[in-house]
């Protein structure tokens, strides 16, 4: 009936062209898995910078000997299991029959390697194996970590200290952490070899990073069923949440604020939201003799503790909860959430906001007139970080403080702010450790460059009495007594207006419906648990 | 009566107003309802941009007058607005009204001086072009060609870049009108150059030029009083327009946030910022600092088309 034969046979191999090609596409699901940030994880180096994002993406390609799981419950990754043999020595048993993305196997050398680059010259991670002295190999798969005091929570400490090869590094000439104060880079940032359920694929800075599953991941349990992942940093606001509603990505965090009611009600669309662990704090030069950016020469008037409080009072939390994170934060006076072990809530009570006093405060430490200063500030980092530092302007400056206001992106703010470049700065913290010891040691003791100690302190604010309860704090193992320590460190600070706390923002992560993922209160995500249907 | 000086300076301009008045291109604008309705627009906005300090509400920079609670309060009329802002507010409580008066300063100042800036490059250039010749015309004009084969908006980043980051970074607020003028000076001073080039010569070949030639005047007095004033006709028409394009270009490029800095916004900051909320429904702090750019440039535009065709001796 139809033409010739031969038509009738071009015609069927057509069709059956067309369906070998779309069926397939139609049944397997999730090949790629596109998801976005405001801001970019700045290197591959799972050492080099201590920023939730760079080792939120990191963790898909590097681990630590012990992570973290769903509820933020210790899991064992490297580490097979783990016990305290000693007051100061911990035996970890190392995972067996793991190997690195380029084949090597995982050894406890490995362990050790880790270990002094993560606390050596040009880590960002130091904190973390700060209590380490030293790091025995007993085999090739058990190794004795020794601390220089007991550290009843050394296992919370290290899910943040991730594991390189020691040989790939060597290789590759990346022994060294890439210092982000320095600006040195080295292959480390471009290039990955870790034992992650990821590998790196490509890696273009400020554009795209691509990964791939490896599918000789140890654990062949995960959920996931992503094999590709392309991670896009889109800073603005507008072109995210446009990106995701247009279907280009899958995935975007963080939600501009004032979009989650729009998206959480867009159809194929859904926003997780839940309180983070991250509180957002402002922070002083302490330890100038004379501020370097400001207007007053001779002294500096973040010394005087009637400053810092006309600061605190001046500025009204509540408005910035209301009007720019429209209701997306909790106003906190503590610099740890409600989750963190160590939080008290009777020690959450923010002096009132109070303008008045605030003039009177300043004029009676010597600025009737009040002074200039300036600030910096990152605008993709945090939550509406550069809309709250121009609130935050613009009440300063009814009390009579000029603020000279330094917004830009974290690329370039941390490395200045590292460098203690600044007189007055933001900062979010997430204890990477649930547990208050991390913060003390690391935003409010003494800044001590060889240990590590205070490495976050970047205005220098300095009290012995807390520094001291701090040590005292790392090796306390009776619970109560530990809890009392922590209280009276965290009353110090709080009474010494050693930081000015704002508030813990709120997580929102906006995705497709069909995208199934674990939201960590610490705003990890984690591609293994990440399921697209 | 004895006539004192304010008198006499008082009736030579209202001489000189109706001898305006009465002329051609008086007569011309008396009946050109486009003209007289553009004219008007530009002069209420100009002038309330002029006299903003009086004029506005409230002073939008003065930080200690801005209270947060006030802020993304939609426009007067609509329910949860307030007559306090007519406008409505921004996302830090800043009044719109206000904020685009003190930012159509800033676009009309910026437009202004690049013109200018632009006329004084480009004539001075044309008139020497075209009344030496030789081989700096030659050059002169290889340099327009290359110039016209980029679009001006791309000129006017390369420059500001340019100068950004030849700049330090602390005196970048400072600068950066002077760089933005003339980011936009330099990208626009091209179509004035050849145009004076073309007008001079043909000016150039006329008698009185050669008449002054012999007698020995010298050629840059010849360039500046005899033929200058000749070819300045279309030039005036094309710098009407321009100015309206040097606005856009500055808003465009404060609206990819390398114009003007953020302490002093412009009508392009505002759009920039209002831009990220017009998803989420606060329509007026983007579509208020857009209608007032596109009506201003509008009305320059339409204004300039007027001169244009009432100095075209050919439709007269």
């Amino acid at each position: 009936m139809l033409r010739s034969p031969l038509t009738q046979l071009l015609l069927a191999l057509a069709l059956s062209l067309i369906a070998a090609v779309t069926l397939p596409m139609s049944g397997a699901a999730a090949a790629t898995f596109r998801f976005a940030n405001q801001g970019d994880a700045l290197s591959m180096d799972p050492h080099s910078l201590n920023e939730s994002l760079q080792l939120s993406v990191t963790a898909n390609i590097y681990e630590p000997l012990v992570g973290r799981g769903k509820k933020l419950e210790l899991i064992p990754l490297r580490a097979t299991s783990w016990q305290a043999t000693a007051a100061t020595v911990w035996r970890f048993n190392l995972r067996r029959g793991v190997t690195f993305h380029d084949g090597t196997p995982f050894t406890a050398d490995d362990v050790i390697f880790s270990y002094h680059r993560a606390q050596g010259d040009g880590s960002d991670v130091k904190t973390y194996v700060q209590e380490i002295s030293e790091i025995r190999k007993i085999d090739e798969h058990t190794i004795d970590i020794v601390t220089r005091a007991p550290f009843p929570i050394l296992p919370d400490v290290i899910s943040l200290w991730y594991i390189m090869s020691k040989s790939w590094c060597e290789r590759n000439k990346a022994t060294v952490p890439v210092d982000r104060r320095k600006g040195i880079e080295n292959t480390a940032s471009f290039e990955a070899n870790g034992t992650g359920p990821f590998r790196l694929r490509a890696r273009e800075p400020s554009v795209k990073t691509t990964l791939v599953r490896n599918l000789n991941y140890w654990d062949k349990t995960i959920p996931t069923n992503i094999e590709e992942a392309i991670f896009t940093p889109i800073g603005n606001a507008s072109t995210r949440v446009a990106a995701l509603l247009s279907g280009e990505i899958d995935m975007m965090e963080p939600v501009p604020v004032q979009d989650i009611p729009r998206l959480a009600s867009a159809p194929g669309l859904k926003v997780l939201q839940a309180p983070e662990l991250r509180t957002i704090f402002l922070g002083m030069d302490q330890k100038r003799d004379e501020l370097l950016y400001s207007n007053v020469k001779g002294k500096n008037p973040f010394k005087d503790k009637r400053v810092r409080q006309a600061f605190y009072q001046a500025i009204d939390v509540n408005a910035i909860q209301k009007v720019v994170m429209r209701g997306a934060a909790t106003p906190s006076a503590l610099m740890i959430a409600p989750g963190i072990k160590g939080f008290a809530e009777d020690l959450n009570k923010r002096l009132p906001f109070d303008p008045e006093a605030s003039k009177k405060l300043l004029t009676d430490a010597g600025y009737p007139e009040g002074f200039e200063v300036g600030m910096n500030c990152p605008n993709d980092r945090y939550v509406a970080d550069e809309e709250i530092c121009k609130a935050v302007v613009a009440m300063l400056a009814r009390v009579g403080v000029n603020v000279n206001l330094a917004a830009e992106t974290k690329g370039t703010y941390f490395p200045k702010i590292l460098r203690r470049d600044t007189s007055f700065y933001m900062l979010g913290w997430t204890p990477g450790t649930y547990d208050a010891h991390n913060p003390l040691n690391a935003l409010m003791s003494t800044p001590d460059d060889k240990s590590g100690r205070g490495q976050f302190n970047l205005g220098a604010y300095s009290n012995p009495k807390v520094d001291a309860l701090t040590v005292q704090i790392a090796s306390e193992t009776e619970p109560a007594k530990r809890m009392a320590l922590i209280h009276e460190a965290m009353q110090i600070h709080e009474d010494d207006i050693g930081h000015i706390p704002l508030h813990q923002q709120a997580l929102a992560w906006a995705m497709k419906s069909n995208v199934d993922t674990v939201q960590m209160a610490d705003n990890f995500m984690f591609l293994k648990w990440t399921v697209v249907k | 009566m004895i006539s004192t000086a304010p008198d006499e300076a008082m009736s030579a301009v209202t001489r000189m107003g109706s001898r305006l008045w009465d002329s051609d291109i008086g007569y011309s604008f008396r009946h050109s309802p486009v003209a007289i309705g553009a004219a008007a627009v530009a002069l209420v906005l100009v002038g309330s941009a002029v006299f903003a300090h009086w004029v506005a509400p409230y002073n939008p920079f003065d930080l200690a007058t801005l209270n947060l609670l006030d802020a993304s309060t939609p426009p007067a009329w609509s329910d949860k607005g307030s007559v306090k802002f007519l406008l409505g507010t921004d996302q830090q409580g800043r009044d719109v009204l206000s904020a685009i008066l003190y930012g159509m300063r800033v676009s009309l100042a910026i437009g202004l001086a690049a013109v200018l800036l632009s006329l004084v490059v480009g004539v001075g250039l044309g008139l020497l072009s075209g009344y030496i010749g030789g081989r700096l015309d030659a050059f002169l004009m290889r340099v327009c060609d290359v110039m016209l084969s980029f679009p001006a908006i791309l000129v006017a980043l390369l420059i500001d870049g340019v100068l950004r980051a030849a700049l330090p970074r602390e005196s970048h607020g400072e600068v950066a009108f002077v760089v933005l003028v003339v980011a936009i000076a330099l990208s626009g001073w091209v179509q004035y150059a050849r145009t004076v080039r073309g007008s001079t010569l043909i000016e150039k070949s006329k008698e009185y030029v050669q008449a002054a030639r012999v007698i020995g005047v010298s050629p840059l007095a010849i360039m500046v009083r005899h033929v200058l004033p000749n070819v300045l006709g279309p030039v005036l028409v094309l710098a009407t327009v321009h100015i309206a394009a040097a606005i856009l270009t500055e808003a465009t490029l404060s609206f990819l946030g390398v114009g003007v800095p953020p302490t002093s916004p412009s009508l392009g900051t505002l759009i920039n910022k209002g831009n990220e909320y017009l998803f989420s429904g606060e329509w007026w702090t983007v579509i208020f600092p857009g209608a007032a750019l596109v009506l201003l440039v509008l009305s320059v535009n339409l204004l300039g088309d007027w001169l244009r065709d009432a100095l075209n001796p050919r439709l007269r």
